[in-house]
């Protein structure tokens, strides 16, 4: 038995203590919003936060969690970081096809919780983990800025 | 917000007829629209949401002719069904193409108004007034003398015991208020919360999880396997072999994933065992030397070439290459004894329906399919080989069972985009002006395969699409396709389809023919684009907007594309790239215009143009998907490497604004990006590469 506290609810589960996080959330815990992309910490899909620190849940085991907090999509609008972000990505209209898009938001959130004004290379560098096939990189760099300023951005042929 | 009902199934079978009565009666003219006594709208969407945008464009163009505001709206899914949700293009249910728009533009408002007519008719009635009086806004009809108004749900009991109009009034254009508008996405909501349920987040009462190993050498089959190995991983329930693929069923992922590695699986890997990359190039350039078939013949091309001032010649590759979707293949089975229940996400829910009905044996009728997000298609999902193997394996599963594949199985058993071969002529008369032009195509038939019917007088249309409408103005061309099919991977549509290939080539050559008489790329097309218009006007806008012909500093160089094929679409395309002294291509900028005609919302066009031009830069810069003894080099990320944030390049789309018929807009970003790229690296550093991925650091 391993305890797993999630959103800030402890869950007793039943799992090998090398399992990955991510799959003690879908499988385990049946908290779909955290995905499976690439189980090897290459894709960024699964990445959840750690005590506020954004981690890939697909390499991580569970017994590195014991004792600590793991924050997932579903509960990230909690946090005034991720509240940001997601009103940002909304108003943006960044997801596409939207399955990497978990694993960017909580990426985001922690890089915003921590730096509150992100430069370009500050974003470059927590997000480069982050991949997303539809290619939604433009939108997502924009959004983390009009998160950080609370402002519009626009720029030529940015938007309509 | 907007609400997703992706559990009902239900038909649309409450037509008009028949309905009458005092009970109240939900009014559903047609199967994209139902109209409930109470509650919101449900439009019923028959193409799948892969990331496109096209639960917002096709809802719009219900709601811009049913009069109703976007926030009474919930969308469903279509369940299979090829007659009642057929893309008009193909005659069956398929998203793909991008099509979508193009073959609904018409039908949907068509649905749109017929449903509007009889609202209308519905209150007139009711008030015993003349329908002209009477005016239908925001989910309500109003009878414009006496201001009486009734609520859509008030008119549906009513409205469902009218007879379907015939012939219905479409809106003008130019009273459109929904239709052009940059109206925000229906399911940005549910993709920023973790609640968009995609067919890998299906969870069933006493379901299981299995993950799959199919052979590694396409045609091979299962030699041995260390059974009770994988059976001692805890949470290990079941090992399911077919004759080409072991499955491992298990209470999770993880355990279904250690009991196959478990496995120690051995192959018997059968006739393509020694194939490598190079047999198969080898077989497409000796099946080069031959004719094909003719696409397209002007005047007398050979003869021209003979003739002309100087000729010139080149042979370009373009390799396989995977799709790599965000969300790996997956398919919940649940086989019961006389029925089979599917969820997953296709961009064929009909053919993944009559896939199950085919593995299983049952009949049409007996299978329920359900479709979801997809967590990207790229022509993936048009694929229905890994609902059938799901199924395969459910077969032998007492209990609904969800097959996911890892992202080394999907890499490694994709449907690939062709390894093509082309061999390419034209001739220069003595002021440089091209004379003659020909182009030989080498693949396969991915059209003979997946819509015979499609396949006349053995001309493919998707291998020779976007070469065969050259829009250039030169006196005598041959455009000619042969066939030459590749049984060591399976191969099939990747975003930009036979465009992608072709364009790369096509305006790469170009680009050599404008060197070759020593002049400017844009003037080159220009003077040759004459009887184009549409095409002139995105190259002057990419030209001015991209900055064409401002100085860049040493080893940066700009690079043009031009694009035009059965899309409809035209787009330009200017790329600006720096060529480090190690080969390494960094881009800095991209602009692209783009003219498709009808913009039913712009901000999704400029979306899906950003989307393809990243999809297009991986591919152009890395993607390749290599064979080593019949089995794929490639795995995962490390080594199918695809483009990262602090790679992406800003990218800029201008859009021209006509009433044209709508164009396609999903890949044409896609595919006019490479040859724009590898014409930017030969303006940077003076190597004209003519193989793809673009990697000017082994050029010579």
């Amino acid at each position: 038995m391993v305890t797993l506290k999630v959103n800030g609810k402890s869950h007793q589960v039943d799992v090998p203590s090398d399992m990955p996080i991510l799959w003690v959330l879908r499988d385990v815990l049946g908290m779909t919003g955290t995905k499976f992309g690439c189980g090897m910490a290459l894709c960024g899909a699964c990445t959840v936060q750690l005590d506020g620190q954004a981690i890939r849940s697909c390499v991580t085991p569970v017994s590195a969690a014991v004792g600590k907090a793991v924050t997932t999509i579903e509960a990230i609008g909690a946090t005034p970081a991720g509240r940001k972000v997601q009103t940002a990505w909304i108003a943006l209209d960044v997801p596409q096809c939207g399955y990497c898009q978990s694993g960017q938001i909580m990426s985001a959130s922690a890089l915003l919780a921590k730096n509150p004004r992100p430069t370009d290379a500050d974003i470059d560098a927590a997000m480069a983990g982050n991949i997303c096939r539809c290619g939604t990189y433009g939108r997502i760099r924009a959004a983390i800025k009009q998160a950080a300023n609370g402002a519009a951005i626009s720029g030529k042929g940015a938007r309509s | 917000m907007l609400g997703y009902r992706v559990e009902g199934q239900q038909r649309a079978t409450s037509t008009a007829a028949g309905t009458s009565g005092t009970t109240s009666t939900r009014f559903a003219p047609n199967a994209f629209i139902r109209i409930p006594p109470e509650g919101r709208v449900t439009l019923v969407m028959p193409q799948a949401e892969m990331g496109q945008g096209v639960y917002t464009s096709l809802s719009m163009l219900l709601a811009e002719e049913l009069e109703i505001a976007p926030s009474q709206i919930q969308l469903e899914h279509a369940p299979p069904d090829n007659k009642l949700y057929a893309n008009p293009f193909f005659g069956e249910q398929m998203t793909g193409a991008s099509s979508s728009v193009r073959a609904f533009y018409e039908p949907l408002r068509r649905a749109g108004a017929t449903a509007r007519t009889m609202l209308v008719a519905a209150a007139a009635a009711s008030w015993k007034v003349d329908p002209a009086s009477c005016r239908a806004q925001k989910g309500a009809v109003t009878h414009m003398p006496t201001r009486r108004t009734l609520s859509y749900g008030a008119l549906a009991t009513r409205a469902a015991a009218l007879p379907v109009p015939d012939k219905v009034v479409l809106k003008d254009p130019k009273d459109f208020t929904l239709i052009g508008t940059p109206a925000k996405r229906f399911d940005t909501s549910s993709k920023v919360n973790g609640t968009a349920q995609f067919g890998i987040d299906v969870r069933l009462p006493g379901m299981l999880i299995a993950t799959v190993a199919a052979s590694p050498v396409l045609g091979g089959k299962v030699a041995g396997i260390d059974e009770d190995k994988a059976k001692a991983v805890p949470a290990v329930r079941q090992i399911v072999r077919l004759d080409d693929a072991v499955a491992v069923v298990a209470d999770h992922m993880w355990a279904a994933k250690q009991g196959l590695a478990a496995l120690a699986i051995r192959w018997d890997d059968g006739p393509n065992a020694n194939l490598s990359t190079a047999d198969i190039v080898q077989g497409l350039a000796k099946a080069s030397q031959g004719a094909g078939v003719t696409a397209r013949k002007e005047g007398d091309p050979e003869s021209a070439l003979t003739g002309a001032a100087k000729t010139i010649e080149a042979v370009y590759e373009a390799p396989f290459l995977a799709h790599a979707a965000m969300e790996p293949m997956n398919c919940t089975v649940h086989v019961r004894k006389d029925s089979c229940e599917v969820w997953t996400g296709s961009q064929v829910l009909s053919r993944a329906r009559a896939a199950a009905a085919e593995v299983t044996g049952f009949p049409l009728e007996k299978v329920v399919a359900h479709n979801h997000f997809l967590g990207g298609g790229f022509g993936r999902r048009l694929e229905v080989d890994y609902v059938a193997q799901a199924v395969r394996i459910a077969k032998q599963v007492d209990a609904p069972v969800k097959v996911v594949w890892t992202r080394e199985e999907d890499v490694q058993h994709d449907v690939y985009r062709p390894y093509y071969y082309d061999r390419l002529a034209a001739g220069l008369d003595q002021q440089g002006m091209p004379v003659a032009w020909t182009h030989r195509i080498v693949g396969p038939a991915i059209i003979a395969r997946y819509l015979p019917g499609a396949f006349k007088d053995g001309k493919d249309i998707d291998a020779i699409d976007g070469a065969v409408q050259l829009l250039y103005d030169i006196p005598a061309i041959r455009v000619e396709h042969v066939r030459h099919e590749e049984p060591v991977l399976n191969t099939g549509f990747w975003r930009g389809v036979g465009v992608t290939h072709n364009n790369f080539v096509v305006e790469s050559f170009v680009d050599e023919l404008a060197a070759a008489s020593s002049q400017d790329p844009v003037a080159f097309r220009r003077a040759l684009l004459r009887k184009s218009p549409r095409a002139l006007a995105v190259l002057d806008l990419a030209a001015r907007e991209g900055q064409w012909g401002k100085a860049l500093p040493r080893g940066r160089g700009r690079g043009v594309s031009l694009l035009y094929s059965d899309w409809g679409s035209y787009l330009a395309q200017v790329a600006d790239v720096e060529v480090a002294g190690s080969g390494d291509v960094r881009v800095h900028r991209i602009v692209c215009a783009v003219d498709c005609g009808q913009i039913v919302n712009p901000d999704i066009v400029r979306a899906q143009i950003e989307s393809g031009i990243v999809y297009g830069v991986s591919a152009a810069l890395w993607g390749e998907v290599t064979l080593s003894n019949g089995r794929v080099d490639q795995s995962n990320f490390h080594n199918y490497r695809v483009l990262r944030m602090n790679e992406a390049p800003p990218i800029e789309v201008y859009l021209l604004r006509n009433g044209e018929a709508p164009g396609g807009i999903g890949e044409p970003g896609t595919a006019v990006t490479a040859a724009a790229l590898n014409n930017a690296i030969y303006a940077a550093t003076g190597k004209r590469l003519r193989k793809l991925p673009l990697q000017p650091g082994l050029a010579s």
